[in-house]
């Protein structure tokens, strides 16, 4: 840790550039060091990220609420959901961010070749992601199971005729509670779109960043942005690691 | 830790690729491990056991790859205090909602 503590300094007093000292061009004047820098950027970081825990933590409160009071209508309209593309989902998220912290890794030691590997591989396993996503959202779309006008009941009231259903030899829902339904499905698409919509900002920082580390910009003792990056990275890879249990795994055996 | 530099920066504490593997399998491990559980009957236990090992999971995630092991106190105490927090506030929620109706069910 750093030793903020020091902070009397008379050596910045001038507010140009001849104070003598050396030091990295990516210290800004306002940091005592290098250290100081970094440790000021984590902190931040962690602070954006505990918004955004904050931002879903309300998410999360409401779908535990209404999956207390709707429980049949949650776990029949969780059986429209596939395990497998969640699962895969699951999995490809987990390797993104191991490759990215391998990135972390590679900028660290100061290896371009390695970073830009691990940045394009964590891209790549981003767009794997959003694409299955595409899959299971299309497949609700043509279902339709997207909360409004033409919500269809259809698969809760006589499941017999629905394959998902079937294959979890659900009983038909009574017409209040397989309205519900919607409720699980509105949650479904708030909470999984709203990562989602990580998923697509972190994408686009990871071309970017793509880009900077052609360049050497990362692998030259600066990771501050990296490694920060990764943070938000991993932070996004927790979010679905609870929604997967959350939203696919409620009940797989009735 | 030893290391006096790195008691200097612990921010730049770099962590070794081995770890990182064995994080990445242990991950594995803990999705398959939450699919297998969710089709098992267990009552109410399903929902604490889905909920304990996606904790796990967020927790390796947190100490290893975002590097929380390693980091300054500041923020370990940073992480924490959110996650106190956050608890509080569902904990808290959640009480009102489950008990507004106690008794007339």
């Amino acid at each position: 840790m750093s030793d903020s503590t020091a902070i009397a300094h008379d050596a910045h007093a001038a507010p140009d550039h001849g104070h003598g000292e050396a030091h990295p061009t990516y210290l800004r004047h306002h940091f005592e060091n290098v250290e100081q820098q970094a440790d000021a950027a984590g902190f931040a970081m962690w602070i954006f990220l505990l918004t955004e825990v904050m931002f879903f933590g309300g998410l999360f409160t409401a779908y535990l609420i209404y999956r207390n009071w709707y429980y049949p209508a949650f776990v029949a309209a969780s059986h429209q959901l596939s395990v497998v593309w969640g699962t895969t989902n699951t999995a490809v998220l987990i390797f993104s961010s191991f490759t990215m912290a391998m990135g972390v890794w590679c900028a660290e030691t100061r290896r371009r070749k390695g970073l830009v590997l691990s940045l394009c591989l964590t891209f790549l396993l981003g767009l794997v992601f959003l694409g299955i996503k595409t899959i299971e959202y299309s497949e609700k779309i043509e279902k339709h199971h997207v909360p409004g006008f033409h919500y269809n009941l259809s698969s809760f009231l006589d499941p017999d005729n629905d394959a998902a259903a079937k294959a979890a030899s659900d009983k038909a829902l009574p017409l209040d509670m397989a309205r519900h339904t919607e409720v699980y499905f509105s949650l479904y698409f708030a909470m999984t779109g709203m990562h989602a919509l990580h998923m697509i900002i972190g994408i686009a920082i990871l071309g970017y960043m793509i880009f900077r580390a052609r360049a050497g910009a990362y692998t030259s003792g600066h990771v501050t942005f990296v490694e920060n990056f990764g943070l938000y990275w991993h932070f996004v890879d927790i979010i679905w690691i609870y929604l997967f249990a959350l939203l696919y795994l409620i009940s797989r055996h009735q | 830790m030893t290391d006096q530099k790195e008691m200097e920066s612990a921010s730049h504490h770099v962590v070794s690729p081995k770890i990182y593997v064995i994080i990445l399998f242990a991950l594995i491990l803990g999705t398959a491990a939450t699919v297998w559980a969710s089709f098992l009957e267990l009552g109410p236990w399903n929902p604490v056991i889905a909920l304990a090992i996606a904790t796990g999971k967020a927790m390796l995630v947190v100490l290893y790859f975002m590097h929380v092991k390693y980091s300054s106190k500041l923020t370990k105490l940073t992480v924490f205090a959110g996650i106190f927090t956050f608890l509080t506030l569902i904990g808290m929620t959640l009480a009102d909602y489950f008990s507004r109706a106690w008794g007339q069910w």
